[in-house]
């Protein structure tokens, strides 16, 4: 009699159905814009022109330097912190962790224009240095998502392997470099995939902070300005191969609460 | 010493967090239009985001957009989620992948294809709306999913088939069994969804009407602008945000600690 009635798995239609209309089918679409030319017909040129071409080039490596230098530099604030938090016999510690993911919820444009300001009053004009301000800013937008899984993977450690650790003779920093660091490699994994993939698309840290330099997120930016969606997409795609290598990354070494730090 | 190390690294972190928001607080209650030029106390900018009446539309379509987009992201995300979480294995696991694409993608990659798939192709305009809401709801409905998902599976499933037992119809069933139960799932779903719409950029740029700004457009656009007054305007904004996330957190937090005094 149920057959054709209503089950509680047919929720899942409306769902399922929405997610192949408005997230598969605009990568279907990218994917097939970003192999084809301005007529419409099969090309790898864009891939061609980004490859050969040192501005776009230049960009790549711009963006991957400033992202990796973002996330190291997050990771040097938030490991020891998260390693506080979750270790070190704080009191009222939950506190201290709200007031660390409290700024998420403050709107991040405000957030960084907050911080031009005090950067301007320090270094009087914002042009010399776009580097390191492109670097604290990001850093300023994105260490909450870094703390967040570092924390969590800590505390999941059972602490009993600490004190074996000692136990049978290892001395502190060996217990650290032993125990500890090699069990919380998953929520590094975790926060590096935060921070290492915004920090190269979100350009509008650098345009708030007058960094005129572009990343990889300023190429879509200003593809979409020109109406040129063929390399735009191009740019979409080797965004999307970056992505789908970070998660595999993710999946063979992460723990299954990958992405759960943006959740909280 | 090893607190006192812990407490000034903690500390540390938390100036670098906070000392931007709170100076620019400071500051929004004077006259002055740089940080470090000390003047007179005004509340001229709380006057003026008030009066200006581009200023309050901006922040009015800000709140209505996130809040009428998180409706349908926890309708469509929270009915998905029981939806897969009773389907077959192999169902679940598409919808659960599916689902995952939002949430690692680059929000600028998901803006421009969902950009692409309404504007090139389908022919929607966006002084339509859909593609900003439907936009939007991209961004957010994966993660009311993410946060229904674990409530179904603590939940206790003999409830439901008892209450079929006992003559329930399932639709009936699911309303006074199975959502009571899921709830703190759908609510903190439901206000994931609004911060992440409050809080998003990319989306909104590529999919908006020209005449339409959330708070994060017009940001950005006023630090490029030279307005003077507004620039100052914004500083009472983060301000007065700032105030807000911080009452809804010492709120949230008294009562949830009156739950646990309730518990024991």
């Amino acid at each position: 009699m149920a057959k054709f009635g209503f089950s509680r798995k047919h929720l899942a239609i409306p769902y399922a159905a929405f997610l192949i209309l408005f997230v598969i089918a605009p990568l279907l679409i990218i994917l097939y814009y970003a192999f084809t030319n301005a007529t419409g017909q099969f090309s790898v040129s864009n891939f061609i022109g980004f490859f050969t071409d040192s501005n776009t080039l230049g960009t790549l490596v711009y963006s991957a330097t400033l992202s990796l230098t973002t996330t190291a530099v997050c990771l040097l604030f938030a490991y020891p912190l998260a390693l506080i938090l979750a270790r070190g016999g704080i009191k009222k510690r939950n506190v201290f962790l709200l007031l660390f993911i409290m700024p998420m919820w403050i709107n991040f444009t405000l957030r960084i224009t907050a911080l031009k300001e005090i950067l301007t009053a320090i270094e009087h004009n914002l042009a010399f240095y776009p580097f390191i301000n492109s670097v604290i800013g990001m850093t300023y937008d994105f260490l909450p998502f870094m703390i967040l899984p570092l924390y969590t993977s800590f505390l999941k450690q059972d602490k009993d392997l600490n004190e074996a650790a000692a136990d049978l003779g290892a001395n502190t920093i060996n217990v650290f470099l032993k125990v500890t660091l090699p069990l919380s490699i998953p929520g590094i994994i975790s926060g590096v995939m935060m921070v290492f993939l915004p920090a190269m698309t979100n350009y509008v840290v650098l345009d708030m902070l007058y960094n005129s330099t572009y990343i990889m997120g300023s190429l879509i930016g200003s593809y979409f300005a020109a109406y040129d969606w063929n390399n735009g997409s191009m740019i979409s795609v080797i965004l999307l191969i970056i992505i789908f290598g970070i998660t595999l990354l993710t999946n063979r070494f992460g723990d299954e609460n990958e992405g759960g730090g943006r959740v909280v | 010493m090893k607190k006192f190390l812990s407490y000034t690294w903690i500390f540390i972190v938390l100036l670098f967090m906070y000392l931007p928001i709170l100076l620019l607080a400071v500051y929004s209650f004077t006259d002055s239009t740089m940080i470090g030029t000390i003047r007179h106390f005004s509340v001229q900018n709380y006057i003026t985001l008030f009066e200006e009446e581009e200023l309050r539309n901006m922040i009015i379509g800000t709140v209505i957009l996130a809040l009428g987009s998180a409706v349908i992201a926890t309708i469509l995300g929270t009915c998905g989620a029981i939806g897969a979480y009773y389907s077959k294995k192999r169902a679940k696991l598409i919808v659960n992948s599916m689902n995952q694409v939002p949430v690692v993608n680059a929000d600028v990659v998901t803006a421009f294809s969902i950009c692409i798939l309404f504007i090139v192709v389908l022919g929607i305009q966006k002084d339509t709306f859909i593609p900003l809401i439907i936009g939007h709801t991209v961004l957010t409905a994966p993660f009311v999913y993410l946060s229904v998902i674990p409530k179904l599976k603590q939940m206790d499933n003999n409830l439901y088939e008892a209450a079929l037992d006992l003559g329930a119809s399932p639709a009936k069933a699911l309303f006074k069994v199975v959502i009571p139960q899921i709830i703190p799932g759908i609510l903190s779903g439901f206000m994931l969804a609004v911060t992440l719409s409050l809080d998003d950029y990319f989306i909104t740029t590529y999919t908006k009407p020209a005449t339409f700004d959330t708070i994060s457009t017009y940001v950005v656009n006023a630090t490029r602008g030279s307005r003077t007054n507004i620039k100052t305007a914004l500083w009472a904004l983060s301000t007065i945000i700032f105030a807000i996330v911080l009452i809804v957190v010492i709120l949230m937090n008294l009562k949830s600690s009156d739950d646990e005094e309730r518990i024991e």
